[in-house]
């Protein structure tokens, strides 16, 4: 069986979130909205008041009462939708642990910008990086389909039995959010029929009014471990499943996206530059030209943030020359990018090699072509036993 | 904008066919006047990439659009740093010390103004169609967004889209009385624009 062509049509980022959480019936939508996330909500809205999706909205005052919203209705069997951004994330900070904790399958769209810290009304992926240790599922995308088929995928995963988990997909603000570009928008009967499977799984635990039920971590002392045992055991099974829907999306609509890593012209590369999000499709465009240098470079994106693709890296990053991890945020307290921190950490099973940091994109800053240019360059130096510097910033260096 | 008009772009080879930079304000429509011309395009067969920078949504504030159209998909997530077009939505903005950075050779600059461009901005343009649009915008839509006005200057000057192709593509965007004016709008500005060659 294979899905239907869809309908091509130009959106941003933000219309393709709002339309593929449409596609997936969330029953109860809570969203509060914030720059650069608005429109993900009002189209949200839009929708309901205009008969295209029948689901309940809650409106509230503020973010931390949308996830308390979203939540308690998937606790209470609803499949569920919220969005948001930056400040509104860190707003939510207490409740996006607790719904982990609870392990509520709550599918939620984060537009990565800059969190407090600096005012800054701009994008970077410090936001995410702020709940990295939050018990949450964290894909991020590259392009505007890969925002549409990632939603219906995290549906299938968060609401998978052997998971149930949240799932925050992560895209970059200004640079894909108001990205107007051509889409295939699946038909709705064709995510219904690629979300059936869901259906036919045991009832998970759910909330009866009138019926007392125990739900979430209030576990002491061995009860806690337990709980908390259940919660890192499912993430760490989160990994394979991520693959596995990758590849039946593939199957049935004809697109996939390599899981929980893509890798982009690895095959006999010397080196390798490792990033995320929307500085992937700028960094194919450097790797084919490089190519045509002579130079043997390949890409990898990291699509799952958490749980870390340690595995299917280990197995692409073993034996190389050199790395280079570019990042669009910062780790504080540690000498590098939060993504090359946890690249170097994979040492033991990839063996020493130099691993170059490269941070930026913050604030809104561009990762251009002549950046990323310039991280091959000093890579493939590296890889050939020139000096180089462990961490550049660098817009601090043009 | 960070500066980053200002960056140097080497590599001309690897990026899209077409660049159009557009400078507005908040307000003056320069976002929608991006996604209706990546529409536009998009009915020609081509592929686009299309994306404003601003901080806030707020009235009066600069705003950069940029458009990339090519024949083959577009990766790059990226600025423009190497226009083929400028369209000026603002005439304030022509004082901006980068706004001509990066222009390729053979440009071309749709510029609202209620003025006489008395002689060339820039030496790499190439094709100048300047044009009151925000007289027009105030006659045909009764507020001052150009931006559709712009689009139809920009339709004539440039040659690179059919002006078909961008009346149809309005209709994506608004509707009922809305659509009529800015339709009336755009195809003055296609048929008034005084087109310059350099």
């Amino acid at each position: 069986m294979k899905a239907k062509k869809g309908k091509v049509s130009v959106m941003t980022g933000n219309y393709a979130a709002a339309n593929a959480a449409r596609l997936c019936r969330p029953e109860v939508v809570s969203a509060y909205p914030i720059t650069p996330q608005s429109e993900v909500a009002e189209q949200i809205s839009a929708y309901v008041a205009n008969g295209e999706l029948d689901a309940e909205i809650v409106e509230v005052e503020g973010e931390n009462s949308a996830m308390n919203v979203v939540c308690a209705a998937s606790l209470a069997g609803a499949r569920v939708f919220t969005a948001t951004s930056s400040y509104g994330l860190v707003f939510m900070y207490d409740t996006l642990l607790q719904t982990a904790g609870y392990r509520a399958p709550v599918v939620m769209v984060n537009v990565n910008r800059e969190p407090p810290g600096i005012q800054a009304v701009s994008g970077g992926q410090q936001d995410l990086i702020s709940t990295r240790d939050s018990g949450w599922v964290q894909v991020i995308v590259e392009n505007n389909q890969e925002i549409i088929d990632q939603i219906i995928m995290a549906y299938r995963l968060a609401e998978d039995h052997d998971i149930q988990l949240p799932v925050m997909v992560n895209y970059d603000g200004y640079y894909l959010s108001y990205l107007a570009e051509s889409v295939e928008m699946p038909l709705i009967e064709d995510v219904d029929a690629f979300l059936a499977p869901l259906k036919s799984q045991p009832p998970r635990p759910r909330i009866i009014p009138g019926a007392a039920t125990g739900c979430g971590t209030h576990g002491m002392e061995m009860g806690y471990v337990e709980a908390r045992y259940k919660h890192w055991s499912a993430l760490e099974r989160a990994r394979e499943k991520v693959d596995d829907i990758d590849r039946l999306f593939g199957e049935y609509f004809g697109r996939s996206y390599g899981g929980q890593i893509e890798e982009y012209r690895t095959d006999g590369a010397d080196i390798i530059i490792v990033t995320s999000g929307s500085a992937a499709g700028t960094t194919r465009t450097v790797v084919d030209a490089k190519r045509n240098e002579g130079v043997r470079v390949g890409m990898v994106k990291i699509r799952l943030f958490r749980p870390f693709p340690e595995d299917r890296l280990t197995e692409v990053l073993k034996g190389r020359k050199a790395i280079g991890v570019v990042d669009r945020s910062l780790c504080f307290g540690w000498k590098c990018g939060p993504m090359c921190m946890e690249i170097k950490a994979l040492t033991p099973d990839i063996g020493r090699m130099p691993i170059l940091s490269y941070i930026d994109g913050l604030a809104n800053l561009d990762i251009t072509v002549p950046h990323i240019t310039r991280v091959v360059d000093e890579v493939n130096g590296a890889a050939q036993g020139k000096p180089f510097q462990e961490v550049t910033w660098i817009p601090m260096e043009e | 904008m960070n500066g980053a008009v200002g960056a140097e772009y080497e590599r001309r080879d690897l990026i899209a066919v077409k660049e159009i930079r557009i400078h507005g304000r908040g307000g003056q429509g320069a976002v929608l006047a991006a996604r209706m011309l990546a529409s536009a395009f998009v009915a020609e067969g081509k592929y686009v990439a299309s994306f404003p920078m601003y901080g806030f949504e707020r009235r009066g504030a600069p705003v950069v659009a940029f458009t990339r159209v090519d024949d083959k998909p577009i990766r790059e997530k990226t600025q423009i740093y190497t226009p083929d077009c400028l369209v000026v939505i603002d005439p304030g903005l022509m004082t901006l010390p980068t706004l001509f950075n990066g222009l390729q050779p053979d440009g071309i600059l749709i510029l609202n103004t209620p003025k006489k461009l008395k002689k060339r901005p820039h030496e790499n343009l190439k094709i100048g169609g300047v044009i009151n649009a925000t007289r027009i915008a105030v006659e045909e839509i009764g507020r001052d967004i150009p931006n559709t006005c712009l689009l139809g200057a920009f339709a004539a000057a440039s040659g690179w889209l059919k002006m078909e192709s961008l009346l149809a593509c309005l209709e994506e965007y608004l509707s009922g009385d809305i659509l009529q004016r800015n339709l009336k709008s755009a195809a003055r500005g296609y048929r008034e624009v005084e087109v310059i060659k350099w």
